[in-house]
């Protein structure tokens, strides 16, 4: 066990020296800028691949290295976990609340209080609520207008738990693969899209 | 005051035109900015700036009349329209709030860190947000005017770039993400490109600003800091280099642009 502890500290010594010696004046200028506060730690500073090439303007602006941009989406697809049990669609009600809640994950939020989708602040979902955003595309009738098939419903999941996997840049927060939300909340927010009954698709 | 009223009926018959099929929200929004517009709140902060600017005080009980805005001494009219820049005396590149606390240092002994780590509206800090609703009165209506010329202005410019692009967090936001588009809304909320000088201009030159959600006078250190925890990032530091940068960067894009300050805001 002793044994572990030191080869897993020594591989952790080498990762941090590494990183900090990869890190630009830019980066280092940049890091001593802020401070930890609550849930908000420094360790947020630290870009997986998606984000270091999605902060270059031209990949965000959907063009740079296609090889690059093909690699990030495989990676991106390899960490969506399906159902598991299998159920993808909850309640569509509890998905309309998560859906309206932009709560969560700053340096004023709790640990451990559930996070909301926040989904209102960028997509048009029920035609009744008018205060929506627009950065990303309206979602009213989204399950009335594709249907639900599998090859639908599995697209959703992934969309929703790694949107990174279909568009290296896409704004979408990936939901599930930073656990944003729950499974649970992930089903709910599917039947608020998917479901028949869901008001979104009346 | 007529001005006043001029760009507040502007800034609401764009916000209506950009969400048309949300007329009844908007219409509550725009009336209530022609209920207050014949008084910015932001007027009282300014009148406690003005006070505390002209009194002597601190540790050497002297006044701030004669602190170097980049003007010269004492010269308030237009400097925040030329703010950030290069100070010689300091080497650095400061914003209104950096520079009026090195005068708090510098000629009041003051302590600045006491500043730095003291909250929003808490102990001096408080008098650094009055002096800047006063100081930023004086550029209402001039052109934004932001220097990029000395090496340290490029290299903050270049910095304040790349951290508006910088990715990171739990959601993967830079400010890219909110203000990287035309026509863009958070829920109703109408968001700025800041990537061009159109945006950076409705961006820059509209805050410091009283707040009307949050009833309370908010410095452009404020707005980014907020603006980062929404990011999900960890906390800004007041004052730190990526804060200055992005002022240098949002500043230099709205060149040409107008300062309406102190603005209005939701």
């Amino acid at each position: 066990m002793k044994k572990i502890h030191l080869l897993t500290s020594a591989a952790v010594a080498m990762i941090a020296s590494t990183s900090l010696m990869a890190q630009s004046a830019f980066e280092k200028a940049h890091n001593a800028s802020f401070k930890e506060n609550g849930i908000a730690k420094l360790d947020r500073l630290e870009r997986d691949d998606t984000q270091k090439f999605c902060s270059e303007p031209a990949a965000l602006a959907g063009k740079g290295d296609p090889k690059k941009r093909e690699a990030i989406e495989k990676a991106n697809m390899a960490t969506i976990k399906q159902p598991s049990d299998g159920k993808y669609l909850g309640d569509w009600k509890e998905g309309e609340k998560i859906a309206q809640s932009g709560r969560g994950a700053t340096w004023t939020d709790k640990a451990g209080t559930p996070n909301g989708g926040g989904c209102y602040n960028c997509h048009q979902i029920n035609k009744k609520e008018i205060s929506h955003g627009n950065i990303g595309p309206s979602l009213w009738n989204y399950g009335k207008v594709r249907g639900n098939t599998d090859a639908v419903v599995q697209y959703t999941w992934g969309k929703i738990y790694n949107a990174k996997a279909y568009n290296a840049c896409s704004n979408m927060p990936r939901m599930g693969h930073y656990k944003l939300l729950t499974e649970q909340q992930i089903r709910d927010v599917m039947a608020l899209l998917l479901d028949p009954a869901s008001p979104v698709n009346q | 005051m007529k001005k006043l009223i001029k760009s507040t009926l502007l800034v609401s018959l764009s916000m209506a035109a950009g969400f048309a099929f949300a007329q009844s929200a908007t219409d509550d929004i725009a009336k209530y900015r022609e209920m207050i517009a014949d008084g910015n709140p932001s007027e009282l902060y300014e009148a406690a700036g003005e006070d505390i600017w002209a009194k002597p005080m601190g540790p050497k009980n002297v006044s701030l009349q004669k602190c170097d805005l980049g003007k010269g001494p004492g010269v308030v009219k237009g400097a925040s329209a030329e703010l950030p820049r290069y100070f010689k005396d300091t080497n650095k590149v400061q914003d209104l709030e950096s520079r009026i606390i090195t005068c708090m240092e510098k000629l009041q002994g003051y302590d600045p860190k006491e500043i730095i780590s003291a909250g929003f509206e808490k102990g001096k800090r408080k008098d650094v947000e009055a002096v800047v609703a006063y100081v930023v009165t004086h550029s209402k209506g001039m052109k934004i005017k932001v220097p990029n010329k000395h090496p340290k202005e490029k290299e903050m410019y270049a910095m304040g770039e790349k951290a508006f692009f910088f990715q990171g967090g739990p959601m993967d936001f830079s400010c890219a993400s909110c203000h990287g588009e035309d026509g863009k809304r958070i829920r109703l909320q109408d968001l700025p490109n800041i990537t061009e000088q159109k945006g950076a201009a409705l961006g820059f030159g509209y805050w410091p600003a009283y707040r009307v959600s949050s009833g309370n006078f908010w410095t452009m250190q404020r707005r980014l800091n907020d603006c980062y925890r929404q990011q999900r990032f960890p906390e800004p530091i007041y004052t730190s280099d990526v804060t200055i940068a992005l002022s240098v960067y949002m500043g230099v894009k709205a060149n040409g642009g107008v300062m309406n300050t102190p603005g209005l805001k939701r």
